[in-house]
């Protein structure tokens, strides 16, 4: 498939020697419309998302949430956008103005950035960077300095707070977050996103997080370091509304505030598809080696449908942990961090080490522990799924004597 | 075609490297200072792409701008006296200081001169994370244990020296 598009380009423009002079305007060409499309889905992601969030949250708090724009109200974000489009761009008479203005292109930059090494199916990537994985960690850190330039520009007390507040979470939650990488570097030997992903397998019991019990925990110091890096709860005290108004973004107003929540829901793709292809297998198919066979266009849809569901679910479950716990506190936040995630994570990383020269990939042994750790991580998602069914039969049962009415709409019917 | 890219990309970077290291040394506020350094930072970082060290340019943005520049940003705001001229840029007077500006240009101009430069005829945007990581575990191992030896000493100082002012209260 890449192949036959990379031809179908080369055709279509009439480039058929490698060294034409016209080759290198055409690379050029080719990564403003690459970041074009990137670009579009990164926003129209945060649109959606920011949408979907707004409707769990509502279904969780039994509200209705936006339902009038649209059907359903799908078209909810359009109409926000809009909106924010049209407000008026306010600058504080004591901030910093030219660097109150130019902290959104900072969190713009980083954010988006990551877009460009992430990978969405078998050879769709924008850059298939032989160092990818550690890019994406790096320019994420351009975030921080858009966080912390707005906030303290803004000359207002609650955005400085947010901002002290982020410079120290983010620094500190960067160490767990690159040691939990560590482990999928080190059982992967490369790290590029696609070399990742292609030396797991489609199977559960071949992807990276049931390698080893070390892996399995720093599966989950990765996922809770990527939601404390994202600013998202149980770790959003730079905005903690309870405390700080909104936090670093408390002073911004229109397009300028826009950029902020926009790139935190466009960040949560960013997690979904990080732990996706770091430990839950990528974009691979089960019992298909993509690299061996040749390419064939069904295959590759499926994998780009693979990679879009398990990263969607993900995403999911991070909405809804928004919706479920409470914000922790500062000397929490720490404390979670340099008293249990690093030092564990330290453990995990010597742990693996020792247990990849043991139980080499291929070895019986090996093979055996992880369908084993597959199978009873399996059926413990599988007793969840099952606990929560018989929670809602109950109580549907209970709403319906009490209301007199349904509790369960079909998804096209909400009200 | 592709040289002529190369070299208006170099430039780009180049004029914005210096232009935001001026601003770093003459700017009279020392968070516009912190924040023009990213600028620089970020640059370096191109620069060090234009020359196919991908995993050097990573490293440069990772440690400098996510790492070392947060930190300095994060001391420079706790600070209330921003834009006093006279804490952020000690000046010695005008003559010592054309001392060091002479002594410094002389000394650069030499280095320059003397160095033998490698003319690469081309860059080739070849991967080297793998050969990084082959000499610094093979033929630069003493100076990369020394180096992890020295970042221990320092954690272990600022460890001590934080534990002593809450000794003491």
């Amino acid at each position: 498939m890449k192949a036959f598009a990379d031809k179908l380009f080369l055709n279509i423009f009439h480039i058929q020697a490698a060294d034409s002079p016209y080759l290198a305007l055409w690379y050029v060409l080719m990564m403003f419309l690459v970041s074009f499309i990137l670009l579009n889905f990164a926003a129209l992601f945060a649109g959606i998302a920011s949408y979907v969030e707004r409707r769990i949250a509502a279904r969780m708090q039994n509200r209705i949430g936006p339902n009038l724009v649209g059907p359903q109200g799908i078209l909810q974000w359009l109409a926000d956008g809009l909106k924010m489009f049209l407000k008026e761009d306010l600058v504080p008479q004591t901030a910093d103005k030219f660097i109150f203005r130019l902290a959104p292109y900072f969190v713009f930059a980083g954010l988006f950035g990551a877009f460009v090494a992430l990978p969405f199916g078998y050879g769709i990537v924008a850059a298939d960077l032989n160092v990818g994985i550690y890019y994406i960690l790096a320019i994420t850190s351009l975030v921080v300095v858009g966080i912390i330039s707005g906030g303290w520009s803004s000359n207002s007390k609650w955005a400085l707070f947010g901002a002290l507040r982020s410079a120290a979470q983010i620094i500190s939650y960067e160490i767990p977050t690159g040691l939990s990488l560590m482990l999928v570097v080190m059982l992967a030997g490369s790290l590029s996103t696609q070399s990742i992903i292609e030396s797991q397998g489609g199977w559960p019991w071949e992807w990276f997080v049931f390698h080893s019990p070390f892996t399995l925990a720093g599966f989950f110091i990765f996922f809770i370091s990527s939601l404390a890096e994202g600013n998202r709860v149980p770790f959003d005290l730079p905005e903690a509304e309870s405390e700080l108004v909104s936090g670093f973004n408390t002073e911004y107003s229109g397009l300028r505030f826009l950029i902020y929540p926009m790139a935190e829901w466009a960040n949560l793709w960013v997690v979904g598809a990080m732990v996706t292809l770091t430990y839950l297998g990528g974009w691979q198919i089960p019992g298909v080696r993509l690299e061996t066979i040749p390419s064939s266009v069904l295959l590759f849809l499926i994998s780009i449908t693979i990679f879009f569901i398990k990263t969607l679910a993900v995403v999911f479950i991070v909405i809804q942990l928004r919706w479920t716990l409470p914000r922790v506190r500062v000397d929490q936040m720490t404390l979670i961090c340099w008293t249990y995630l690093v030092p564990i994570a330290l453990i995990c990383l010597i742990g693996t080490m020792i247990w990849m020269l043991a139980f080499p990939w291929k070895s019986v042994f090996g093979t055996a522990i992880r369908i084993l750790m597959s199978t009873v991580g399996g059926s413990v998602m599988i007793w969840c799924m099952l606990r929560a069914r018989h929670n809602y039969v109950i109580d549907k049962d209970r709403f319906e004597k009490l209301k007199g009415i349904p509790a369960w709409y079909p998804p096209w019917k909400l009200p | 075609m592709s040289t002529v890219i190369y070299n208006v990309i170099f430039y780009i970077l180049a004029f914005f490297v210096v232009i935001s290291a001026a601003v770093v040394a003459f700017s009279k506020n020392i968070v516009r200072s912190a924040f023009a350094m990213v600028v620089t930072f970020l640059g370096v970082a191109g620069l060090f792409v234009l020359l196919s060290a991908d995993f050097i340019a990573v490293t440069q943005l990772l440690i400098y701008v996510g790492g070392i520049l947060v930190l300095i940003l994060f001391a420079v705001m706790l600070s209330s006296r921003v834009k006093e001229i006279k804490i952020s840029n000690l000046s010695v007077g005008y003559f010592p200081g054309g001392i060091i500006i002479a002594l410094l240009t002389l000394l650069l101009i030499y280095i320059g001169v003397k160095t033998p430069w490698q003319k690469l005829d081309s860059v080739r945007f070849e991967p080297s994370t793998s050969a990084i990581g082959n000499s610094l575990l093979s033929n630069y191992l003493l100076p990369f244990e020394m180096i992890s030896v020295l970042l221990l000493v320092g954690l272990i100082g600022a460890v001590v020296i934080a534990r002593r002012k809450e000794d003491q209260e």
